[in-house]
């Protein structure tokens, strides 16, 4: 269909007439994600102060490769590429990284906020030219549901990595139950995580939102109401998970590090 | 109608008046006000001053204005009640309802800027020419439903089915959500993007329980549903509160990934098809 739409002249770069302080909402977006990366980056080519004791920093969980003695599989991988410092964060964060990355609450806030399109609601862009998501690389969006295949997977060994952290180990050798402030902050990580997840907009359409007839199917339709309550606070859930992962990374670093020790409860 | 029945429904509107002037304080003070004037040719910010008082809205002061000193301001607008979707501007810099926005939701120390959608084109003053979406909504798949349930012609469904797409149908057609998208608004993709009012309208074709068509390749192609890159500022501007990204958009974005974009779900429907 042939359109000759004439607009009142497109504004520049940051031109707007609202009157709010509409950049500072971008601007913490890209302080705490451009934070978040550069310190997950770090932390991932570190190779150290990883594990404390029970406790396992979610950036390494799970622990495929490594020095320490609960790794799965050994040391290191046999074809790892020289070039390239090992560290057995680099083999599993791909994943969750991916998985936020795709997710459509971080897509929104990060065109926005690190790419300006647009900086924020009725605000000039700084580029004429627009592709979307429709072409490449931007199409790639649409894997979002693998990743969060994997969200799931990995939802199964940060729980048992809380669980474990209950599970302490005396002078003695003997095993038995506690608590310290680490179980607390691994277990709110495994159940920011499970939110974020589990309202995920995917899950949402995989669990029943594809229905046009949910009611006849039950058990969908319930999984569909739950995956909606979870995604109606998608966002606060994408933000809380995202700095308990981070802390709870530099908790057990600080503990590995003797920087602090860990209180126990019981 | 007698004279008698006539006085009494003047005198009734005089004393719903006086309430109204009453409950808004009947304080009244100035307000400057900077409305865009102009045409297709171009335009520019005319500045006015007129008496406000508390319990105004903007569409108020834009009469006043147009009584006072603009007798030949333009302005569309019908019900002023935030339902038929025609006063539809920019204030401030945002997309809003002329007459749901109060003023003294605004900061009156400074002039209150009142634009056209900058969407679509200028008519005149703050009328702009939104006949564009009429001509998408004709582009769409009309709604298909399968044939009757029982003898009398007539369909059943359960509520549950029906209770997301009712969501949709809440929308005023105001196009606030059309004007501050920008893939509408600064790319000007009025030839490949439907926008946000007509993917939710999509939405409510596509996902009732009633309906038999696919419409995920037109939404693919013809449509650019992948222009959308989920800012969510339609959303926010729209009067009725419908979520139109996260249960209007995403959902349809989910349902093209099934389609073309899952080979998981292709390599699946290959099998099928082979094994019938």
């Amino acid at each position: 269909m042939g359109v000759d739409v004439v607009q009142i002249r497109r504004r520049g770069w940051g031109e707007t007439m609202r009157r709010d302080a509409w950049w500072i909402q971008p601007a913490i977006v890209f302080l705490i994600l451009s934070s978040f990366l550069v310190y997950a980056t770090w932390a991932a080519f570190q190779n150290a102060h990883y594990e404390y004791g029970n406790y396992l920093s979610p950036f390494y969980s799970p622990l495929l490769f490594g020095d320490s003695a609960s790794a799965w599989f050994g040391p290191k991988p046999l074809r790892w590429p020289a070039l390239l410092p090992f560290s057995p964060a680099l083999i599993i964060l791909p994943f969750p990284a991916g998985f936020r990355f795709t997710c459509y609450y971080y897509r929104g806030a990060y065109y926005k906020a690190f790419w300006a399109d647009p900086p924020s609601c009725t605000v000039g862009e700084p580029r004429k030219g627009y592709r979307g998501e429709r072409s490449f690389p931007l199409i790639i969006q649409n894997i979002h549901r693998y990743f969060l295949y994997f969200a799931l997977i990995f939802l199964i060994f940060l729980g048992h990595d809380a669980w474990k952290s209950m599970w302490f180990t005396d002078e003695v050798g003997k095993t038995h139950f506690g608590i310290g402030l680490g179980t607390l902050l691994l277990t709110a990580n495994v159940i920011l995580l499970g939110g974020y997840t589990f309202g995920c907009h995917s899950l949402r359409h995989l669990v029943g939102g594809y229905l046009d007839r949910l009611s006849r199917n039950p058990v969908r339709k319930t999984a569909y109401a739950c995956a909606s309550c979870f995604n109606r606070v998608h966002m606060r859930w994408a933000w809380c998970s995202l700095f308990m992962v981070a802390f709870c990374d530099i908790y057990v670093r600080m503990l590995s590090m003797g920087v602090w020790t860990d209180p126990r409860l019981f | 109608m007698t004279a008698s029945v006539s006085q009494s429904i003047v005198e009734s509107g005089q004393r719903a008046a006086e309430r109204s002037d009453a409950s808004a304080g009947g304080v009244a003070k100035k307000a400057t006000f900077k409305v865009w004037r102009g045409d297709s040719n171009g335009g520019k910010l005319e500045t006015y001053t007129t008496e406000v008082s508390e319990g105004m809205v903007v569409l108020d002061a834009i009469h006043q204005i147009q009584s006072e000193s603009a007798n030949d301001l333009a302005v569309r607008w019908n019900c002023k009640a935030g339902k038929c979707g025609s006063c539809s501007a920019e204030v401030n810099g945002m997309p809003k309802l002329m007459c749901m926005t109060r003023l003294n939701d605004l900061d009156l120390s400074e002039p209150v800027t009142v634009e056209p959608m900058r969407a679509f084109p200028p008519v005149r003053d703050l009328v702009t020419d939104v006949s564009w979406n009429f001509e998408v909504k004709k582009r769409i798949t009309k709604f298909t439903p399968r044939a009757p349930d029982v003898a009398d012609g007539t369909w059943r469904m359960d509520q549950a089915d029906v209770d997301r797409v009712q969501e949709f149908r809440k929308c005023i057609e105001c196009f606030l959500c059309q004007d501050v998208c920008h893939v509408l608004r600064d790319h000007n993709k009025h030839d490949s993007f439907i926008g946000p009012r007509f993917l939710t309208y999509t939405a409510a074709l596509e996902m009732h329980p009633l309906d038999t068509v696919d419409r995920t390749a037109e939404l693919k192609e013809a449509h650019g549903i992948g222009y959308c890159n989920i800012t969510k500022c339609c959303t926010k501007v729209c009067p009725e509160g419908i979520t139109i990204t996260d249960n209007a958009i995403i959902p349809l974005k989910e349902r093209v990934v099934d389609e073309h974009y899952d080979p998981l779900r292709a390599l699946v429907r290959l099998f099928r098809r082979k094994s019938q």
